[in-house]
């Protein structure tokens, strides 16, 4: 009993000492992201590589999620003739929920992994700490650009998740299923609002895409520089992630619409 | 540039101790790197060579004692001052450590681009002089997975001498080359060194090559300086470590065998077990 709780221990220590060095490490990101305003070419270079190239994935899930919420919406709304109400349906789940967290998802396994393998290597082959005696700041020069990418593709991506998706159920419900266009538009038209509904779906894509920028960063700068370490790293920036953003998903989603 | 310019020395350690875990890595050495020599660090593998470099570089924290370089003293200076120091000064990694995402010519403009506002055509000229220098203008557009190993140190070393620092601190120039390339190092380190008028300092434990380009050696092992001087000096050495490991002895201070517990004892042990 008592080494069992000896365990508990220090395996909670060792969380709360992560976290509290990840917290300093974000600190000096964030100290960094001001001297960024002079080179903005670090930081466009990394949008292509972070965001423009998690495009194919993010389209291609996008649109199946969308035929996927089209085909189960109809099923269940069909019983009770408001089929019509259908693009409602599609589209304030897209935008409220499926876009910002299955976008956030997806950028950790595509964008995420991909940021702490690199920077991880980065660290293995001694590339940061010759930076370093060059004297440029890894910190400035690497990760800050890679953060900021991290933060502004988030959102973007989640918004063509959400617009893939409403096609996608447009396809199917009205294409397929013979909903009328008209009401398909007009419900989500009248019942889709630009506050309520996506400004507050924007917001929670922010807040996910700093969260998954930040583990993706850390994991990959306090990586153990072995192959092995970083291996674990990347797996760790996946999961962590994940959990991060389901986590945070339900605390934003019962403050933004816990009173409806 | 040089703040201390007459002061024959470059880097002077003093009592420096260093402790990794609970091993202790130096225990109180003191060190002179003379200015415009080249100077070797000489040890068995383990001794903590790489660390002597980053502790000179300021990457790593003394235990005690203190190291300064052209007068400052690198742990006390603030970050900037650290930074403006490490400008002057470049450390040559074992693995070249190359941004592999960037081309031979960007590498070796990095440190320009970085620190200075030169126009590119002066960027542009730079960089082929500094490639000239080490043979391989004509490979400015590969990426580093596409060199030998040793090319990819004499892209680091044009990439080490881009910003024309007072001092290269070369960590394990030779190990893993062929013969032509360590000649082909040996000879860019000497003449780069006599030509821009550098000090170089060598950590390695190849006692050949070191003889012949070095003025002075340092040997260390197991925490202290077992002794130096310059390579005629350390040939006749009294110390036993130093014939030892000057010689390539297989036996001596450092013991051929681990420490283990008698060996007859250990064989009868597994017998009894049986």
């Amino acid at each position: 009993m008592m080494d069992w709780l000896q365990r508990l221990g220090h395996s909670s220590l060792g969380v709360f000492e992560r976290l509290g060095r990840g917290n300093l490490f974000l600190l000096r990101v964030l100290a960094a992201v001001p001297s960024l305003v002079l080179r903005p070419r670090l930081v466009i270079a990394q949008l292509y590589s972070v965001g423009v190239l998690s495009m194919t994935l993010i389209l291609i899930s996008g649109l199946n999620v969308g035929m996927v919420l089209g085909l189960q919406g109809y099923n269940t709304l069909v019983d009770f003739g408001a089929e019509e109400s259908l693009g409602q349906v599609v589209a304030l789940s897209l935008v409220r929920e499926l876009g910002p967290v299955v976008a956030a998802l997806l950028f950790a396994g595509r964008a995420g992994s991909a940021l702490t393998a690199e920077i991880g290597l980065m660290k293995a082959t001694e590339q940061l700490s010759g930076m370093e005696m060059m004297a440029v700041d890894p910190v400035k020069r690497v990760i800050a650009p890679r953060f900021l990418a991290g933060i502004f593709s988030m959102p973007l991506l989640a918004a063509i998740f959400s617009a893939v998706g409403v096609l996608g159920g447009f396809f199917v419900g009205v294409g397929l299923l013979g909903v009328d266009s008209g009401a398909f538009w007009s419900q989500m038209q009248a019942k889709v609002d630009l506050q309520d509904d996506i400004l507050n779906g924007v917001i929670k894509s922010l807040v996910f895409g700093w969260v998954a920028a930040w583990i993706a960063v850390y994991e990959g700068y306090d990586a153990v520089p072995t192959t092995e370490g970083v291996s674990r790293a990347t797996t760790r920036t996946v999961v962590h992630t994940a959990f991060a953003v389901l986590g945070l998903d339900f605390i934003l989603t019962a403050l933004m619409f816990g009173n409806d | 540039m040089s703040l201390n310019n007459d002061d024959p020395l470059i880097v002077k350690i003093r009592g420096v101790k260093f402790t990794y875990g609970v091993r202790t890595i130096f225990d109180n050495v003191d060190i002179d790197i003379p200015r415009g020599k080249i100077t070797a660090i000489m040890g068995p593998s383990g001794t903590g060579k790489t660390t002597l470099l980053r502790l000179i570089g300021g990457q790593l924290r003394p235990d005690a004692g203190s190291i300064e370089v052209d007068g400052q003293n690198v742990h006390a200076v603030s970050r900037d001052a650290l930074f403006q120091l490490r400008k002057r000064m470049s450390l040559l990694f074992q693995t070249g450590a190359l941004f592999t995402d960037l081309t031979v010519f960007e590498n070796v403009a990095f440190p320009l681009r970085e620190h200075t506002r030169l126009p590119e055509s002066m960027i542009r000229d730079l960089v082929l002089m500094k490639l000239q220098a080490v043979g391989l203008r004509g490979a400015r557009d590969l990426l580093p997975a596409e060199l030998s190993g040793g090319m990819a140190r004499r892209v680091a070393l044009a990439r080490a001498i881009a910003l024309d620092p007072m001092m290269i601190m070369y960590d394990e120039p030779f190990t893993g080359q062929d013969p032509i390339t360590v000649g082909v190092i040996m000879q860019l380190i000497r003449m780069l060194n006599d030509t821009l008028g550098l000090t170089s300092i060598i950590v390695s434990h190849d006692v050949h090559e070191l003889t012949m380009i070095c003025d002075r050696m340092y040997m260390i092992a197991e925490g202290k300086v077992m002794g130096h001087g310059s390579p005629e000096e350390m040939k006749g050495s009294a110390s036993g470590w130093v014939r030892q490991f000057m010689g390539g002895l297989p036996d001596g201070p450092v013991p051929f065998h681990y420490p283990a517990p008698d060996y007859a004892e250990d064989l009868l042990a597994g017998a009894s077990r049986t």
